[in-house]
């Protein structure tokens, strides 16, 4: 189900990199991407009825399949944070994009080789 | 033309990941005791046979209460945490490498003497309400990376908390600019403190990043050996990048 | 919780059309910050609360702020 969504996601998403002829398009494109990656790779680690793999007071206590997969959160966990250090420094580039070219859609942009 | 060729394209696509999907098990029909994560899970890596905890054996720590005993290898309530800094630590060090490299990036690509404006004045609402706001958010950033064993959370999205305090002070101070000079000291300083931990542990326990401190109860604050330390290393890092980041984005060349 | 987890797929296959085909870039920024707070809702019902306080923070404040400050720098950058 959620595997799904995801996979309707990462379509869009190509979608908008194939068709924009804007780079800011392209740039939320691939992070629309990001999340739906995100998003499928906790979804491969959920098992119905877990819980949230966090020992407390009310649940002391390990049994198996009791707790949903804890890797694919903590693979995801530092690569959302990754993600917006990329996409920050895709942004800084475009600015530096825009003050030479004067332009940011790929056709109108002054001084780009046939 | 384009676009329906872009749309024949995802759908391809799209076709050919559900048909990968069939190799997955089902949404939600996992069984953990074929993964090496119910080794995390069970705080044992090292003896114990996953097999045997589902024919019901007697074999620690199956069915054992582990919230507030001692005795395993790592002591944090929150098992993410323990994977990642812990059992998994030398690939957050290569993730913090790689975050530290996309902001010398930034910084090199955008880098400039001037701080950019506006262009108006800000809201009376929020330059009053950032004064009684600001200490509020940094507090809970510094909370929620001090308890990242114990509670969700940890040091990237309290070292984020931090930056996004740092993005109200530009937001309602027309004149403010962070002080870049403590920023890449306090980032250079705990990256280093992360590599010296893992050296001590290398010198104590003949690992790289091993957990050399005294764990305590499952569950306290003061526990899980270096988990914690490691984790404010983390937090305070991750921090001062971002913050560097929303400083460094903001500013503009001469003219 | 089955179908609360469709009408939020559907709201966020929604909001990624509308962040891809926005003739506005400032309209398409709105919609994917919306994206990624819609997705904090599926992370909670994976039992996953550390990325979802990481994706909360992350994709629904800073993500957004530097594209936005990044498109007032460009002044408005997008001609489309």
């Amino acid at each position: 189900m959620v595997y799904g969504i995801s996979i309707i996601l990462i379509g869009i998403g190509i979608y908008g990199l194939m068709t924009q002829k804007n780079l800011f398009k392209h740039i939320v494109s691939l992070s629309i991407i990001d999340t739906a990656v995100n998003i499928f790779i906790v979804a491969t680690g959920y098992v119905s009825n877990g819980k949230a793999p966090i020992y407390t007071r009310a649940l002391p206590g390990f049994s198996p399949n009791s707790f949903v997969d804890p890797l694919p959160q903590a693979l995801v966990l530092t690569a959302i944070v990754i993600g917006v250090g990329t996409l920050a420094l895709g942004a800084s580039l475009l600015v530096r994009v825009k003050e030479k070219h004067s332009s940011i859609n790929v056709e109108n942009m002054k001084g780009v080789g046939e | 033309m384009r676009r329906l060729y872009a749309i024949l394209v995802a759908a391809g696509l799209i076709y050919m990941l559900f048909v990968f999907l069939g190799t997955l098990p089902l949404y939600g029909k996992v069984d953990l005791s074929n993964r090496v994560s119910a080794h995390f899970l069970a705080k044992d890596v090292n003896s114990v046979d996953v097999k045997k905890w589902v024919e019901g054996d007697k074999q620690v720590p199956s069915r054992e209460k582990i919230y507030g005993r001692k005795g395993f290898e790592d002591e944090s309530a929150n098992v993410v945490t323990s994977i990642v800094v812990n059992y998994r630590s030398f690939d957050t060090l290569g993730e913090v490498t790689v975050l530290f490299a996309s902001a010398v990036g930034i910084g090199l690509v955008l880098g400039g003497m001037k701080r950019m404006g506006y262009g108006r004045k800000p809201n009376f609402i929020l330059r009053v309400s950032t004064g009684i706001l600001l200490p509020l958010i940094i507090m809970f950033g510094i909370y929620i990376f001090v308890h990242g064993h114990l509670t969700p959370g940890g040091g990237f999205p309290g070292g984020t908390v931090i930056a996004a305090a740092v993005l109200l002070l530009y937001l309602s101070n027309e004149e403010f600019v962070a002080n870049m000079k403590t920023s890449k000291s306090l980032e250079g300083s705990m990256g280093s403190l992360y590599v010296i931990f893992g050296l001590a542990g290398l010198a104590t326990g003949g690992a790289f990043l091993f957990n050399f401190l005294p764990n305590g109860v499952v569950g306290s604050l003061f526990s899980a050996g270096v988990v914690p330390l490691v984790y404010m290393t983390i937090g305070l890092k991750v921090g001062s990048e971002l913050s560097g980041v929303v400083a460094e984005i903001h500013e503009e060349r001469e003219g | 919780m089955s179908a609360l987890i469709w009408i939020a797929g559907g709201m966020m296959v929604v909001a990624a059309v509308f962040a891809v085909e926005a003739k506005r870039i400032l309209d398409s920024v709105i919609a994917m910050s919306a994206l990624s707070l819609i997705s904090v809702f599926l992370f909670i019902a994976m039992r996953a609360p550390d990325v979802a306080i990481t994706e909360a923070a992350v994709g629904a404040g800073l993500v957004t702020a530097v594209l936005l400050v990044t498109l007032f720098r460009m002044k408005g950058g997008g001609d489309e």
